[in-house]
């Protein structure tokens, strides 16, 4: 496992290797290598993190003291409008493209994605739609402030009268993503069904790319409907329709079911490809084969057919008749089933393994963690009774930030780790990694843990001022935003410095089983090229003698040639 | 080694590369934008069954004769474009670019048609909930129907390009199940507005 010295790039220029200084450039064009899509979508998407952060921490800075006293309500309106837009639609769905545009094609042994020009089209729309929204801070009006979720009669609203006003460009920011979106689901669906090596038959492929279809069919099930309601929405607001618009006959509640038709299947497209990096992860960093590999990957699709049919949930409070209420909480709570099979399978996959607690395994035990928290809070909001009693009150925002940021965030921190030498070619810095993961567990339990009494005591959400009773829970919640803001540093020091002059990385330094780690580090940029090894077995088969793929010295001994 | 290359490949889906995706793409591509016409179809049902007040002031329905024209024409024109691809199969490319062109005008005229209905109309896109919804409703099917024809003009020019077939005639299959696409969702719009009054 020695590396040489001497400079790769010299003798494999033709194949420009992601990462090499000089040719950074790539990175900022219209590049249509998955490979350099993937970290340009992950790199936007942090950028868009720290903003978003940052608009959290505004929001937590107002809420330290009980009165309104850092900002106009009407500010901190938009404020937190905003925040969740920016973390949804410019992090999350942005990072999960890059990490999904960079595992995908080795994973399956693919050269590259099946259309790589629309691949490159849908990172594009980033910057355009991201500029959109962000314009809106500085049209008159300041921006879209009716919360993620633009209820009608608020966001059919126009006091000022513009054209371009804030809750306008809202929504064409909202479509345009979703455009982008629809392209990259097109991509990895045929991708992933069309594009497999030879003996990848579906039982043998990773439970991340079974978590990545699932997530991106539900994607394009949803997804439109979301759009559907968006224009109708942009019509009310713009040229005097009234679908959703109750002065003129429309239905307000209509556009409620629109909105998390998409919405709730939404927090699955993004959580199901985490249960894919923990699927990875715990079995590499347990050395033990992953418990119940077929029940793993079937869940996946029990889940997305199930959330199709569970998104009146967020509606129990809006005025709807009981018998949707009690359906509805019916199949809510089904949807513990299949998100249950997969927790046990984790952890019968943790239980007597030889664990590696390196930073991935941190984030990924971290993520696991938070994820039972917020899945029983989860079952709790999914009852009726309490639902009707904590519904828009801290105890919700409390949950969804237990899913979104404690486990989707984490995993996708633990997925970045993981794979960092991999898709750079060097190792990070496991001592800042480590810092890392515990600035980031104890400021996001700070943050959102007292907030789940505060919620029970009856402090409501998007409210700029509180009562003092509630004051001792947010204080801490604030202290715990900042510390969150304060694990960026070691993140982004630890990116940037190990990026540019990290040790080189082998290319496997896990150990780990999979295609991707029969590769070079970084792969070169066809992957395989005309070498696409033959599968025999899913790749989870730790310990045992089960071979991975035909002739895998021959794989072994090439990537360490070529790297 | 008592696995051979050729054993594992027996049993399990070929590797493709690039080439033949497009389709499938195409395919994936039309069931999630028929999702965006089921969000208006189940609007249009649940406003028309919810509404308080549905048509607006003087008006008491809407006229079936000149869009049963319209309706019998986009419809003819699936079975026309499926002749042109028959054509084109037996590598007849004159009778192709003919019949082609007949399902261009075919769509053209019910794009026409659509203007003529729309500009006699008495209410508009503001006149409450069923204003709203046919004007969303067959203007979001009319851009398709523009679209399509778009698409057919852009495979009629390229038909003239030597060697476009050679590598097969994936373009002109996805256009044709486009057309199919848009004419399916013309029927079901067409029974919701207009059949069922």
């Amino acid at each position: 496992m020695t590396i040489t010295n001497y400079d790769e790039r010299i003798l494999k220029s033709n194949h420009p290797i992601p990462g090499a200084p000089n040719n950074w450039r790539r990175f900022f064009g219209f590049n249509t290598d998955a490979k350099v899509i993937g970290i340009q979508y992950i790199v936007t998407a942090l950028v868009f993190l720290l903003l978003g952060g940052l608009l959290g921490m505004l929001i937590r800075g107002e809420l330290i003291t009980p009165p309104s006293d850092l900002f106009d309500p009407t500010v901190y309106n938009g404020l937190y409008t905003m925040h969740g837009t920016v973390m949804l639609f410019l992090f999350l769905f942005p990072i999960l493209s890059g990490l999904t545009n960079l595992l995908v094609p080795p994973m399956i042994g693919a050269p590259d994605m099946a259309f790589p020009k629309l691949n490159a089209l849908a990172f594009w729309l980033v910057p355009v739609f991201s500029i959109v929204l962000l314009t809106s801070f500085f049209v008159p009006g300041g921006p879209a402030s009716s919360g993620w979720w633009s209820y009608p009669p608020v966001s059919i609203q126009n006091p000022l009268g513009h054209f371009l006003n804030g809750q306008m460009l809202w929504i064409v920011a909202i479509g345009l993503s979703g455009v982008s979106s629809i392209m990259g689901a097109i991509n990895f669906v045929t991708t992933i069904i069309k594009m497999r090596a030879p003996g990848m038959g579906f039982f043998k492929m990773p439970i991340f790319i079974w978590t990545v279809l699932a997530a991106q069919i539900l994607q394009l099930l949803g997804l439109p409907a979301l759009t559907g309601g968006a224009v109708m929405l942009f019509f009310d607001l713009n040229f005097g329709t009234s679908f959703f618009n109750p002065e003129t006959g429309g239905d307000p509640v209509l556009f409620q079911h629109f909105f998390w038709f998409y919405s709730h299947p939404a927090v699955y497209v993004m959580v199901l490809p985490v249960f894919g990096i923990f699927s990875e992860l715990f079995p590499t960093y347990s050395r033990k084969p992953l418990f119940g590999y077929k029940f793993v990957a079937v869940a996946s699709f029990g889940i997305t057919i199930l959330s199709l049919v569970v998104w009146v949930h967020h509606m129990f409070y809006t005025g709807t008749p009981m018998w949707m209420r009690n359906l509805f909480m019916f199949t809510t709570m089904l949807i513990a089933v299949p998100t249950g099979v997969k927790v046990f399978a984790w952890i019968a996959t943790l239980w007597g393994g030889n664990l590696r607690l390196n930073t991935p395994m941190l984030f990924c035990l971290g993520g696991l963690f938070n994820f039972i928290f917020g899945g029983i809070t989860g079952v709790m909001l999914a009852t009726v009774p309490i639902d009707i009693h904590v519904g828009n009150t801290y105890f919700v925002v409390a949950h969804f930030h237990y899913i979104i940021f404690n486990t989707i965030a984490f995993g996708i921190f633990a997925g970045i780790y993981h794979w960092f030498p991999k898709f750079t070619g060097r190792m990070f810095y496991e001592g800042l990694g480590k810092i890392h993961f515990t600035l980031t567990f104890i400021g996001a339990t700070l943050n959102w843990l007292p907030l789940h009494w505060a919620g029970l005591l009856g402090m409501p959400r998007r409210v700029a001022s509180y009562d003092p009773e509630f004051a001792i829970w947010n204080v801490i919640a604030s202290i715990g935003a900042f510390m969150l803001g304060v694990a960026s540093i070691p993140f982004i020091l630890n990116m940037v410095s190990s990026w540019s002059r990290g040790k080189k990385a082998p290319p496997n330094p896990w150990n780990a089983i999979g295609l991707e780690w029969l590769l070079p580090s970084p792969p070169p940029h066809e992957n395989f090229e005309d070498d696409i090894p033959t599968v025999l077995n899913e790749p989870y088969n730790y310990g045992l003698n089960k071979p991975f793929v035909l002739d895998e010295e021959f794989y072994i001994s090439k990537a360490l040639n070529d790297s | 080694m008592t696995t051979t290359k050729s054993d594992v490949l027996l049993h399990t889906p070929g590797h493709v590369k690039h080439d033949g995706h497009n389709l499938t793409g195409f395919i994936i591509f039309l069931c999630s934008e028929s999702i965006i016409f089921f969000a208006f179809f189940v609007g249009y049902g649940v406003l028309k069954l919810t509404a308080p007040t549905w048509y607006p002031d003087g008006v008491s329905g809407i006229a079936v004769r000149e869009p049963l024209i319209n309706t019998i024409i986009l419809v003819s024109s699936s079975f026309v474009i499926y002749f042109a691809e028959r054509y084109l199969h037996k590598k007849n490319y004159w009778g192709f670019r003919i019949v082609w062109l007949v399902t261009m005008l075919m769509g053209s005229y019910f794009v026409y048609g659509q203007y003529i209905e729309w500009s006699e109309l008495s209410f508009s896109l503001s006149s409450g909930v069923f204003g709203s919804l046919f004007y969303l409703l067959t203007g979001f099917h009319g851009l398709h129907v523009i679209t399509g024809i778009l698409l057919m003009g852009l495979m009629l020019i390229r038909s003239f390009i030597p060697g476009n077939y050679d590598s097969g005639e994936m373009g002109v299959e996805s256009v044709s199940l486009f057309w199919h696409f848009v004419d399916v969702i013309w029927i079901i719009l067409f029974v919701l507005i207009y059949v069922w009054q």
